[in-house]
């Protein structure tokens, strides 16, 4: 029997009993777009199947238990020292289990990767408007999973209770306890008791393991359902328009190259490990409340929150007897709960300055929407300005610097770099479409003098190809919202403070430099 | 409305550049090659997974630049990261120098229905909204409302077990007026001539079975002794007397989030917690200096017994800890 008979036969038994054929057929020649910055999601993908497969590993020897043990393993220096069942399990997995510690780094260091891919995709999905009608959804259930990452993540680096993981979790139970009225009841529930109790480890094991990877399966297997069904979006370029997808299909070469990025990916994650040793629970020791490692630091995608909540003022108020801790709650629930908020309302408030209710397939380059890559630079400023503070003792150490002065610096710089990014980031854009207009208008410089019959020296230059010509002058450039004050009587019109405030926005959001036209063009050939 | 400039004109698609394999067989040939060659690799880095697996754990080897470095450990993540890369490396060459490199056309389909379907969907929903009546009978709506309302209650009852409530636990902690300060570890009684001065040391409360204290217990019991010359202090004359020749006790439990303030620098005679760097001073009742705490360490009242052991005169006059809401509420 050949191959070809052989799949006829298989397809035939699925097809007479799903009717899968017709729907396989159409969807085995699915274009995918190719662009380095789509692969970001991918990365994302590949480290959370990583993290299944390794946290599944781990499983078989963690004993998510706060029950108090006397160690007894192979590693001397903690020898005869009282600690739970989950440290010493987790010392175990290091240094017994054969390949024990190599899965543990996989684990942890795909931790890493996952949120920093995470972040790095939602980067590219932001700048360059992919999150546009039809993707706010998509955008939405990105903003959900960056969230509960961050969650997975601590929670999973407090399962080992450690010296370092047991004080995340104090940080954490001071947070609940800061919520005013009902904070102390939540953490009692939380913690099933006082702190640190013992009931606190084998809970966050069961939403580590199983619910928060189950929201996950659903929301990502949500989101490439979206992307499949809405097609991938593709960069602006000769041939690719609004209502059509240029690329590779899915069988074979999107399989092959998607297939084997999954096995790089996991390759280098293994490699890291190989390499590079990361939370050696072994030198904290285990949990006390009573001692601390010095330099704690909790991983890179909570330094921010950490930076925050160490800038803080020193601000309680009392009143009536009660105690509302503004140092905790500002930086530990409404800032980020500000940003991520924002951040998931951003495709409906853009439309809204906009007022653009069509459907995108093309993306934006990012200079061409100054106004928002200006308001991505500042966010970003925001967060790393965070981060920093978030290792300021570490700074301080490594440049011999004070911790005061870094305190001081990055309160101040949190409020006013961010803006700067923004008003540098602009102009930046803007005069990127300037460099645009010139190199359509004027050609490329060739570096090469040409020496006029009058001695004059001028440099040559090339015109451009036709196809850069129009990858460089077809985005849109849509005039801001007209929206009048006053109707036509010269009545003020209802709501006329919300659409001053509109206009301006959508003014400042259309400003830009204003693309060649064929008019352009052939003004210059006159000439 | 954009648009009313005239645009530079869409050149289409750029002509598609054959690569060499797809018309010369030797090139593809060695394509070929190339990809077994890559997936060979990867099978050699299984075989020293498998070899690396039996290497005993206590054989280091020195590598330039990492330096000593377990041999097992290392030959099992590199084998591993050996046959997974390769794996990948040759798939994705395969596909860029034997699979076909056309990029193909396809074409979008707006997502919006028709206005037809639309019309009729929203019929239908009407339609099935009126033929259940919920709209006309106002009595199941508002007691189905009312039910479903309700029956959210239940998961919150059934998880109310979840802990007990705080109480006035987080306001108490072990230290009664008697209480012996003893050293942590080691708990023994602490005679004054025992703190240098200049010293610090981490102390808790006299326990009747030590060798079990609660991690609930240490968690609000944690304190330190610091020992300074008296005329150093800079107290009220109330605090001063909870002092005893010099040596000052405070919850080591920050005031901030929690965290142990374990940093004592002795020039300065600042407490410094390493978490969020909130600084106390010590000579002024831990009062805050730097950082985010909002309130200085609760100092303890201590005093000495009739033999010179150091011992609570009073319990903690505030909670020690994190703020909560109820925290100075009586
Ligand atoms: C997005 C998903 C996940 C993230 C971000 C994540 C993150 C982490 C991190 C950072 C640790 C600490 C590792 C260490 O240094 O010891 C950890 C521990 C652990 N994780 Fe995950 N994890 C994820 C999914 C899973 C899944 C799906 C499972 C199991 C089915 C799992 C099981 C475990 C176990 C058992 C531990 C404790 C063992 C140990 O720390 O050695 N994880 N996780
Ligand atoms: S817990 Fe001590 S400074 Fe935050």
């Amino acid at each position: 029997m050949t191959t070809e008979q052989r799949i006829g036969q298989v397809a035939n038994y699925v097809d007479e009993r799903t009717g899968a054929a017709a729907w396989m057929k159409k969807n085995l020649q699915k274009v995918f777009p190719d662009h380095w910055s789509f692969l970001l999601g991918e990365v994302a993908l590949y480290s959370f199947v990583i993290l299944l497969l390794s946290g599944t590993y781990l499983t078989f020897w963690f004993d998510p238990s706060a029950r108090e043990v006397i160690y007894e393993g192979s590693y001397a220096p903690l020898e005869g020292v009282q600690m739970s069942a989950a440290y010493a399990s987790t010392l175990h997995i290091s240094f017994e289990v054969r390949g024990g510690l190599l899965m543990r780094q996989i684990h942890h260091w795909a931790a890493l990767i996952f949120m920093a891919a995470i972040v790095a995709h939602l980067m590219r999905v932001f700048f360059t408007g992919a999150f546009r009608k039809p993707r706010e959804g998509n955008w939405i259930i990105g903003i959900g999973l960056l969230t509960l990452g961050i969650v997975e993540g601590f929670l999973g680096y407090s399962l080992p209770d450690d010296l370092l993981s047991g004080t995340g979790i104090r940080i954490a139970e001071a947070i609940i306890q800061a919520i005013p009225v009902v904070g102390s009841y939540l953490s009692y529930f939380a913690f099933g008791g006082a702190f640190p109790g013992e009931a606190f480890i084998p809970r966050i094991y069961i939403v580590h393991v199983l619910l928060l990877p189950g929201a996950f399966l659903a929301l990502i297997t949500a989101h490439l359902m979206m992307v499949w069904y809405q097609k991938h979006t593709q960069f602006p370029g000769p041939g690719r328009t609004e209502k059509n997808v240029v690329g590779y299909p899915l069988m074979p070469v999107y399989m092959a190259k998607a297939g084997g990025f999954f096995f790089i990916v996991f390759g280098v994650t293994a490699f890291i490990s190989a390499v590079a040793s990361i939370n050696p629970i072994w030198l904290y020791g285990p949990y006390t409340p009573g001692q601390i490692t010095a330099g704690s630091q909790p991983d890179w995608y909570m330094g921010w929150l950490d930076g925050l909540v160490r800038m803080a003022p020193p601000l309680e108020t009392y009143f009536f007897g009660y105690t509302i801790s503004w140092n905790i709650l500002i930086p530990g629930l409404i800032v980020p709960g500000i940003l991520f908020t924002g951040m998931a309302l951003y495709p409906f408030i853009e439309s809204w300055i906009t007022g653009d209710k069509r459907e995108h397939h093309l993306l934006d380059r990012p200079r061409n929407a100054p106004n928002r890559t200006a308001l991505g630079a500042m966010s970003i400023t925001f967060m790393l300005v965070a981060l920093i503070n978030g290792g300021n003792d570490l700074i301080a150490t490594h440049f011999d610097l004070s911790i005061n002065q870094i305190m001081w610096a990055t309160r101040i710089g949190i409020i006013v770099l961010p803006p700067l990014a923004f008003v540098i980031t602009k102009r930046l854009c803007l005069s990127l479409q300037r460099a645009d207009r010139e190199l359509v208008l004027h050609g490329r410089e060739t570096g090469r003098l040409l020496r006029l019959p009058h001695g004059e020296f001028v440099e040559v230059h090339e015109p451009i190809s036709p196809e850069k010509a129009y990858l460089l002058t077809s985005h849109e450039q849509a005039p801001p919202l007209a929206l009048p004050e006053v109707d036509g009587r010269g009545v003020k019109r209802a709501g006329a403070l919300r659409n001053k405030l509109r206009s301006r926005m959508s003014v400042a959001h259309s400003e830009a430099v204003p693309k060649v036209s064929t008019d352009d063009l052939k003004e210059i050939e006159h000439h | 409305m954009s648009n009313e400039i005239e645009a530079i004109k869409d050149p289409g698609l750029p002509a598609h550049v054959h690569r060499k394999a797809d018309h010369d067989p030797v090139a593809a040939k060695r394509a070929e090659r190339q990809v077994a060659i890559l997936f060979g690799i990867s099978s050699v880095g299984t075989v020293l997974l498998i070899a690396s697996f039996f290497i005993p754990e206590d054989i280091f080897i020195f590598v330039p630049v990492m330096g000593s470095q377990n041999a097992h450990q290392l030959g099992l993540g590199l084998g591993m990261a050996i046959s997974l890369f390769f794996i990948g490396m040759g798939a994705i060459h395969w596909a860029k120098t034997l699979m076909p490199d056309q990029e193909v056309i396809a074409y979008r389909h707006e997502l919006r229905s028709e206005d037809v379907d639309r019309k009729e969907f929203v019929v239908a929903v009407k339609d099935g909204v009126e033929a259940s009546g919920i709209g006309r009978r106002s009595l199941i709506k508002r007691s189905l409302g009312a039910a479903l309302g309700l029956s959210a209650l239940s998961p919150i009852l059934l998880l109310r077990d979840l802990g007990p409530l705080p109480g006035n636990d987080l306001k108490e902690t072990s230290w009664k007026a008697g209480t012996y300060l003893v050293t942590d570890p080691g708990d023994r009684r602490i005679r004054a001539s025992d703190l240098e001065v200049g010293s610090v040391a981490q102390v808790l409360p006299e326990s009747d079975d030590p060798e079990h204290r609660k991690l609930n217990d240490i968690a609000k019991d944690a304190v330190l002794l610091i020992r300074l010359r008296p005329e150093e202090f800079n107290l009220d004359a109330e605090r001063l007397s909870w002092t005893h020749e010099g040596i000052i006790a405070f919850s080591k439990i920050c005031s901030h989030m929690g965290c142990a303030v374990a940093l004592y620098e002795q020039q300065t005679k600042h407490l410094l917690c390493p978490c969020h760097q909130s600084t106390f001073d010590v000579t002024r009742a831990a009062k805050v200096i730097f950082g985010p705490a909002a309130r200085p360490l609760p100092q303890l009242n201590i005093s000495v017994d009739g033999e010179g052991f150091l011992v609570a005169r009073t319990p903690f006059s505030e909670p020690v800890g994190p703020s909560f809401w109820g925290r100075i509420s009586s």
